[in-house]
This record gives C-alpha cells, sequence and structure tokens, in this order.
C-alpha cells in the first residue's frame, strides 16, 4: 500500500507540474494586460506541433526547443497587433471572447497543418523511469519541474528588479497612472502576448514526451490550466504552481484510489467550489492590490 | 469605453463578427470530407454513404477508412461501376462524436443513401443504430462491439464487418489456458469499446478457472496511466489485459514499462496498427495482441482462403498511398466488397441490399471469411484472427 500511495503521489506531481506551467502561462498574461487568454491552450499545442516537425528533420533537441519558442513567440506577438491591440478598450468580456476566436482559429490552422495524427516527442534526457522506494517518476516531469522554476525565477526577477518589470506592474494596477508616468501600455502588451508565446511553445514541448501531441488537445490543457490558476487565485504567480500541483495530485489519488471515472469531474467541482466560496483563491489570502 | 473612437467601434464590431463567425462554423454539424461525384455515365449512379471518425480521438481508425473506401470507389468507377452504375459516395466526418455521428446519418439518409458504411468506434456506431432502424437503411458498422449487431431481433439493418470481441477475447483465453495463466487484470478504456471488452471477458472467464483480481479504467484522453497499474502491481495478476485504443493504448504500454511491470501486457486488437507501436516509442515490443490477418499477410501459409485477398489489397493501397494498410482499412474493405455485391444482386432498393447482406455466405474478406445469417450480423468465427507478438516494432505470427 505504501508503494502504491507513493507512486500516486509522483504521477501526481507529473501531472501537477504540467497544469502548473499551463497555468503560469495564463496568469503571467493575465497579470500583465488583465486578459484571460483562452487561447493559451493553443500556444502551447502549436509549440509542441512546431518541435514534432523541426524534431523530423534532424535537429537536435535543444535547437528545436529554442527555436519552437521563438516562433510561436512571434505568433504570440503577431497576433496581439492583428486583434488584441486592435481592440484595446474593448470591455473584458469583449477581450475574452477575441481570445477565444483566437484559440478556435488557432485550433483549424493546426488541423490544416498537422492534420488529426496524435505525434509523439522525444523525452529530453534518455533512460528510463527513476525508481524511488519502488514506485517510478518520469524524468521528463522534472526537466518540467525545472521550466516551473526557471520561470518562476525569471518573472521574479523581472517584476521587482527591472524598470520594465516595474512598468508593467505599475500598468495592471492603474493604466491611466501609467500612461501618465510615460509608461507605453502599447508595448507592454505587445510583450505580454510575445511571452505568453514563448513560455506557451516551451511548456507544450516540455509536456510533449508525456502526453504526446494532438492538434486538439489545447482546449483540455486550458481548463486544466484555468482550474490550476483560479485555485491559486487567477493573479498569485506562486498560487498557479501550487493550485496546478494540487490539481494533479488529487486527481492522481482520486483515481487511483476511488474511481478513475471520477478524475475530470473531481477537477471541475474544485473549480466550482473554488468560484464559489473562495474566488481570491485558496491558497492564502492574495494581497489587496494597491494603487 | 467612452473615448472609444468610432473607427475602433467599428473594428471591434469586425472582430466579434469574426469570431461570432467562427464559433457557428466550429459548432455547425458535421462537415463533408470528401464528395466522390462521378464520371458521365448514361446510368443513374448508385449513392451510398460512409460515417467515419475522420477526426478527433478515434482518428487512427477513421483516416485509414476514408483512404481505403476512396481508393475502392475510384477503382470501382473506373472499371464500369456497379452493372453499369457508378457509385456515388459521400464520405462524411462525425468528429469521434456520437452526437455528430448521427446528425451524419441522417444528412446522409435524407440525401438519398442506398446503405450507410460507418461508424469507425463503437460508440459512434451504436449512436447510429436507432436513426438506421427506424429509416430502415442498411448499415455496415466498422467497428467491435458485440452489442452492435446484438441482439439481431433489434438489429434487423445492422451489419458489421470487424472480429466481435467475443472473437478476440477467445483467442486470448485460449492462450492463458496453454500458458497456464489464470489470474488476469483487466484495464479498459471508459467507452463502449472498452465497456464491451469487459463484458465479453467477464462472461467469457465465467467458469474457465480464470479469474479477474484487478479491473481498472481510464479515459480516452488521460495522460497517465501510472495509478491504474500501480493497483495492477500491488494485485497478485499473472498477467494484463487492455481493451484500448492509441493514442491511450499507448501511454499506457509505456506507463507499463516505466512502473516496471514484468507480466506478460497483452492488448485487443483496437491497437492494430502501425501508429501504437511508434507512440509507445519502443515500449510496445513484447506487447501481445490478437489482429485480423492483415498484418501479418506475408508470415500465413499460402493455404489460407485469405492470403490472396489480403496481398491484392496491400499491393493496391502501397500503390496509391505508398504506405501500408492496416486493420481498420480492412473493415472498410469488408464493408465496401459486401454492400457492393449486395448492391449487384439487389439493385437500388434499402430492403433488398439488406436481404442480401444477411445472406451472404463465404464472403473471403480482409477481416475474415464472412458467413451472415438472420441470427449471426458479423459472420466471423474465431479462425478469423491470429495472436501476435510485437518484435523490434512489427508484427510477429506467434501460432
Amino acid at each position: 500500500m505504501g508503494e502504491q500511495l507513493l507512486q500516486l503521489l509522483l504521477t501526481g506531481l507529473t501531472l501537477g507540474s504540467i497544469y502548473s506551467i499551463i497555468a503560469l502561462t495564463l496568469v503571467t498574461t493575465f497579470n500583465v494586460t488583465g486578459i484571460l487568454n483562452l487561447a493559451q491552450g493553443e500556444f502551447v499545442v502549436i509549440g509542441a506541433l512546431i518541435a514534432v516537425s523541426l524534431q523530423g528533420t534532424g535537429m537536435p533537441m535543444a535547437a528545436v526547443f529554442l527555436v519552437s519558442v521563438i516562433l510561436v513567440g512571434i505568433l504570440g506577438g503577431l497576433l496581439e497587433r492583428l486583434t488584441i491591440n486592435k481592440a484595446r478598450g474593448a470591455s473584458s468580456l469583449g477581450m475574452l471572447i477575441i481570445t477565444i476566436g483566437l484559440s478556435i482559429s488557432l485550433r483549424g490552422l493546426a488541423l490544416l497543418i498537422w492534420g488529426t495524427d496524435t505525434y509523439s516527442l522525444p523525452a529530453f534526457s534518455q533512460g528510463g523511469s527513476i525508481m524511488i522506494g519502488g514506485a517510478a517518476l518520469n524524468p521528463q516531469s522534472i526537466w518540467i519541474f525545472a521550466l516551473v522554476a526557471v520561470t518562476l525565477a525569471g518573472l521574479y526577477g523581472f517584476f521587482e528588479h527591472t524598470f520594465w518589470g516595474k512598468a508593467v506592474k505599475a500598468s495592471v494596477y492603474n493604466q491611466t497612472g501609467a500612461r501618465l508616468q510615460g509608461i507605453n501600455l502599447n508595448t507592454i502588451s505587445l510583450l505580454a502576448f510575445v511571452s505568453a508565446g514563448g513560455l506557451g511553445a516551451a511548456a507544450g514541448v516540455s509536456i510533449g514526451p508525456i502526453t504526446m501531441v494532438t492538434y486538439d488537445m489545447g482546449f483540455m490543457l486550458g481548463v486544466k490550466g484555468f482550474v490550476a490558476a483560479a485555485i491559486g487565485g487567477l493573479s498569485n504567480v506562486g498560487g498557479a504552481v501550487i493550485g496546478g500541483i494540487l490539481l494533479g495530485i488529487l486527481e492522481s489519488f482520486s483515481s487511483g484510489l476511488i474511481s478513475s471515472g471520477l478524475k475530470d469531474a473531481i477537477s471541475i467541482i474544485i473549480l466550482l467550489g473554488v468560484l464559489l466560496i473562495r474566488p481570491e483563491g485558496i491558497i492564502g489570502a492574495i494581497r489587496e492590490r494597491k494603487i | 469605453m467612452k473615448n472609444m473612437s468610432k473607427g475602433l467601434k467599428r473594428r471591434l464590431g469586425l472582430a466579434l463578427l469574426l469570431v461570432i463567425s467562427l464559433l457557428i462554423s466550429a459548432c455547425s454539424p458535421t462537415k463533408e470530407a470528401d464528395v466522390k461525384s462521378t464520371t458521365a455515365s448514361a446510368n443513374e449512379p448508385y449513392k451510398i454513404g460512409a460515417v467515419l471518425d475522420i477526426s478527433g480521438n478515434s482518428s487512427s481508425l477513421g483516416v485509414p477508412e476514408r483512404d481505403t473506401l476512396l481508393m475502392m470507389v475510384e477503382k470501382l468507377n473506373s472499371e464500369g461501376g456497379i452493372n453499369g452504375h457508378p457509385v456515388d459516395l459521400t464520405i462524411m466526418d462525425n468528429k469521434s462524436d456520437e452526437t455528430e455521428s448521427v446528425l451524419a446519418a441522417k444528412t446522409l439518409i435524407e440525401k438519398g443513401s442506398l446503405a450507410i458504411l460507418g461508424a469507425s468506434s463503437s460508440g459512434t456506431s451504436m449512436a447510429m443504430i436507432k436513426t438506421v432502424e427506424s429509416e430502415k437503411v442498411p448499415m455496415i458498422s466498422l467497428a467491435a462491439a458485440s452489442s452492435i449487431v446484438e441482439p439481431t431481433s433489434d438489429r434487423k439493418w445492422v451489419f458489421k464487418t470487424a472480429q466481435s470481441d467475443i472473437v478476440m477475447i477467445n483467442k486470448i483465453i485460449s492462450y492463458l489456458k496453454k500458458n497456464d495463466l489464470n489470474k488476469i487484470a483487466f484495464l479498459y478504456m471508459n467507452n463502449s469499446y472498452g465497456d464491451n471488452g469487459k463484458k465479453a471477458i467477464t462472461a467469457a472467464v465465467k467458469d474457465s478457472g480464470i479469474s479477474i483480481v484487478a479491473e481498472e479504467k481510464f479515459d480516452a484522453n488521460d495522460k497517465d496511466m501510472t495509478p491504474q497499474l500501480s493497483k495492477v502491481k500491488a494485485s497478485e495478476a499473472q498477467v494484463v489485459i487492455v481493451w484500448a485504443i492509441p493514442p491511450s493504448a499507448s501511454i499506457l504500454t509505456k506507463n507499463f514499462k516505466d512502473v516496471g511491470l514484468t507480466i506478460p501486457l497483452i492488448h485487443s486488437h483496437g491497437v492494430g496498427n502501425q501508429k501504437f507501436i511508434e507512440l509507445a516509442q519502443g515500449a510496445a515490443d513484447g506487447t501481445l495482441l490478437p489482429i485480423g490477418k492483415l498484418s501479418v499477410a506475408q508470415q500465413i501459409t499460402d493455404a489460407d482462403p485469405q492470403k490472396k485477398v489480403l496481398e491484392s489489397y496491400i499491393a493496391d493501397y502501397v500503390k496509391k498511398y505508398n504506405s501500408e494498410p492496416n486493420s481498420f482499412g480492412g473493415y472498410a474493405w469488408d464493408a465496401f466488397n459486401l454492400l457492393v455485391s449486395a448492391l449487384e444482386k439487389a439493385g437500388p432498393d434499402r430492403e433488398a441490399i439488406r436481404g442480401e447482406l444477411e445472406k451472404t455466405q463465404g464472403f473471403v474478406g480482409i477481416s475474415g471469411v464472412f458467413n451472415m445469417s438472420p441470427e449471426d450480423h458479423n459472420g466471423l468465427k474465431e479462425d478469423s484472427a491470429v495472436l501476435v507478438k510485437v518484435d523490434q516494432g512489427k508484427w510477429k505470427l506467434i501460432e
């Protein structure tokens, strides 16, 4: 029994690492632009699919990773210029609908280019799973955690220690005030989508070896990422990571100990519960925004 | 919002319009994947329809089926069609969705299809049964679950070409008995393919001395089956039997190796395509499964009645698509040719076509030799399957 519990925990961590990285990208865009980007899951998928194509040309995995991140970053920026930027001033509901449109268009594009096939991506490091006390841990999930950690550190450094990071924070708290201080909101929104694209692609290439890649998996990933982000309070970067891991572990334990049929139901029930009872997230109270 | 200029408003309006039209196009029912129109001919074409899982979860089934049908109809029409009548085949994509499947079937029937081929998977096929039964249109499913054609009293108009689960389960049970394995773990997909496999195996192990010591299910789009496998590991199972299709079947196979299970792993015929091996990235080696003879056509003896049919299908397919066909394409080959031979005798009359399909005897197809009867709308027996092992990424006949 002990071994089984440990296995479920490790599996939960693997799933959790996937959910956290997606939640992290969602929260970053939300923090910076105030837009809940429902096309985030599609960025992840397109990144992974580009990696599948690049990898087919025999390029080394590190180069595949970089090129995919850059290409999807550019795609994110392009889409921001073509849609979000054009609709600047629209209500947040309007923005939300635009991102839904983007998500559907991107899924269609992926379908046209890559078809309905399922693809696999090679793991970053060779060798089988790591055995810990009789339970197996997929080494790829360590890479995903590394990515989460690097992203967290990067975000922290950016927001706390650079001029631009502070400018971004200021613009979120008070757009008019920021503009009066000479901060260019235009550039900040572009920057946010470029990094959402790049981060999404990085997540896609990292989770591909575990989840496999199909053109239409973005939606479910987006939903799970959203649930994880909501658990963490939607604007809390650390909360998103913890929310993702919590969700992964809950899913793993519920399917291992109760019934596998319950897995998706559980995440949706958690989401409803959080939204109804504690819309500010269950991971600690978030500091009040000071304007 | 107050200071939003007119131009911006107009542009926003345009963007919203675009989004709405995208939403509508995404929600609209099944699209027509391809319409094979006919060459000029004096004779009225015979309209037939197909509903296949071309996109979505079961696309690895639907795509080879579509390719096979397109190839067959082209060949048939270039050879003059059926008694001089060209065949007008409409293929619809149900996106692996049960509701879409019903809508597609209704559209085809309204357009005057004489018969419907499909759908590719058990769930999407089951969904269409009520419609074809009430509209009295012959349907030939390409899916495995026996409940698609049973009980035949409620399935007057429904036939199927894929071997029923019970045919495959019996193949597996005889292997288990031969190797003295009597404690099994059964893992299955949470959909009608998996459920029917579970029903079939529960019935088959009764009074056989074999017991199911662990039973777990998972969803078609699950990304990790380690929790289920960890339960199996904690049980005293001597063999694991899995009823699923890729990609989840491939993920499970990878996880199986990862958690360090060393007992034999037996899959169902649902993984009978190269994609399963590819996605499992080497983990599939050593896996056993019952399968139709197509995948091991070169390895079966010349005395086998199916050998010639198999080789000609493979040759045609490779010539057209430059890749090997798989069992799923074979189900479509069988369904198409069964329908063509029924149409030859019956002409464009749904009732007569149904009658001819039911009378089919000794029809040598890709999945086996079909002998239909009013009690058996599948017509395949245990001899239509063989047991194979995955050996260095290839199927290897083991009996």
